[in-house]
């Protein structure tokens, strides 16, 4: 492993929880940004959730893509393919957290099975295929979008949080409101793109 | 058309669709956790509201501690006798007849009794009033806002605000705890359901003070203290207190309060 290699993970890493966010600037995975980021501690469980189930994914993906698909020359069912595999693994995650890891299952609760069909889950499988990522840089790849995921919904709870005491005209309150400021993180998060 | 490439495409999916489904079955009963067959019946009989109210996370919480011991077999505040009696059939216990309790606001200054310093067009909810100046426009720091934070958490609809005074419906309470957990004044305790007397005032002001405030506000005089053969009462941070397993209903309090601030809940 030589240090070009590495210095192209970390650009990786980088870019892909922040520069090129996610929720933020792909806008994959809007349905829990959105759906659970009422709270601060409930989006650090979703956050948390996505972060172990994006990172396992990717690599099992990966996994499978390599040894399988492409031997077989079906490359073109990698979607249909990655969707079952998805949902088995975290299926299975499920009932092996349960028995043996039960304070993890317990924190990641609800969120674990809820994530099933997040499409940013399938979406970085996907990326990882197209931008022709070994299983490694896939790995990293997917751990570094869920921790982007996770620091946008978490900083999105936090603004939500405050926003409660705020006199919102009457037409905002509720979702309007979220996603104006969804919006407005979005312009924030242009402001990464000098990084790289 | 390539026929071929359909059948492997399919053969493909179809064998790693069946691979997943044997992997899964054969993982669901290697890690196969066991579950008390009692706790499901015992969470078949609590009311399902999940309120919270037992200090478990939902009435599966309440049911797994039950189950295991921790809790007793009448932990439910919201079933009440009826369901307590289910769950101790459920567990082979016979349960211990559990009081029941209702919520109490301790205040009574209503518009009339009180009146407001100044005109407040801010956002009517009881958590802001420790932002605004002098802590709310109610002539009382220590009262009932009426904004109605209790009424919005209570999941029975046992709680209403009635001419700027937040008043328990008795007979709809399940003794939860939210609103108590929701005043930020800290206004509602749990009393039992016949307790016959009750101090609705909460006031932390000096007695003159206090008399300015609201027309039925406690002035911490001690007269009721002074006068209760049973020793119920104690006046403490400006206020008086009767202590409901004390209390013996003699009414001698509500006689001797010359500030109407002690309320007969019998009547």
């Amino acid at each position: 492993m030589n240090g070009s290699y590495v210095l192209n993970l970390v650009v990786i890493a980088i870019t892909s929880s922040l520069v090129s966010n996610v929720v933020l600037s792909q806008f994959l995975g809007l349905c829990p940004f959105l759906g659970v980021s009422k709270k601060v501690k409930t989006a650090a469980g979703m956050g948390g959730a996505v972060i172990f189930v994006i990172t396992l994914s990717s690599l099992v993906a990966g996994v499978i893509y390599k040894f399988i698909l492409t031997p077989l020359h079906v490359t073109y069912l990698k979607t249909i393919v990655f969707i079952l595999i998805i949902a088995a693994l975290v299926q299975f995650v499920e009932l092996f957290l349960k028995k043996f890891v039960k304070p993890l299952y317990e924190a990641l609760g609800v969120y674990l099975p809820l994530i099933t069909t997040n499409c940013a889950v399938l979406g970085v499988a996907i990326n990882n295929v197209n931008y022709g990522y070994d299983i490694l840089t896939g790995v990293i790849n997917g751990f570094a979008t869920a921790a982007g995921f996770a620091v946008a919904i978490i900083i999105l709870a936090g603004i939500r949080e405050k926003m409660e005491y705020n006199d919102i005209p009457k037409p905002f309150r509720g979702m309007p409101i979220v996603l104006v400021t969804a919006g407005l993180m979005a312009i924030a998060f242009c402001g990464f793109a000098g990084l790289i | 058309m390539n026929v071929t490439g359909i059948i492997i495409a399919v053969a493909i999916v179809a064998a790693i669709g069946l691979f997943i489904g044997i992997f899964l079955g054969v993982a669901a009963n290697v890690f196969k956790v066991e579950v008390d067959e009692r706790e499901e019946k015992v969470l078949a009989v609590l009311p399902g509201n999940n309120c919270g109210g037992c200090g478990y996370p939902g009435c599966s919480g309440c049911a797994a501690a039950i189950v295991k011991g921790e809790a007793p077999v009448s932990a439910c505040p919201v079933g009440g006798d009826p369901v307590a009696a289910k769950v101790g059939e459920i567990m082979g216990v016979k349960a211990e007849k559990a009081k029941r309790m209702v919520a109490f606001v301790k205040c009574q200054g209503d518009c009339e009794k009180t009146h407001d310093d100044y005109h407040y067009t801010g956002q009517k909810d009881c958590q802001m009033m420790a932002f605004v100046p002098n802590q709310g426009p109610k002539s009382c720091n220590s009262g009932c806002d009426g904004y109605g934070s209790c009424v919005k958490v209570c999941p029975f609809d046992a709680i209403h605000v009635v001419n700027g005074v937040a008043l328990v419906d008795k007979e709809k309470c399940k003794a939860c705890g939210k609103c108590i957990a929701t005043c930020p004044r800290n206004l509602i305790e749990l009393i039992p359901y016949d307790a016959p007397f009750a101090v609705a005032c909460s006031s932390k002001s000096k007695g003159p003070q206090a008399m300015k405030e609201c027309k039925v506000s406690c002035i911490a005089c001690g007269m009721c203290a002074k006068n209760c053969p049973a020793q119920a009462i104690t006046v403490e941070n400006m206020h008086a207190h009767i202590d409901q397993e004390k209390c013996i209903g003699c009414g001698t309090c509500k006689e001797k309060c010359k500030r109407n601030s002690i309320v007969d809940l019998m009547k």
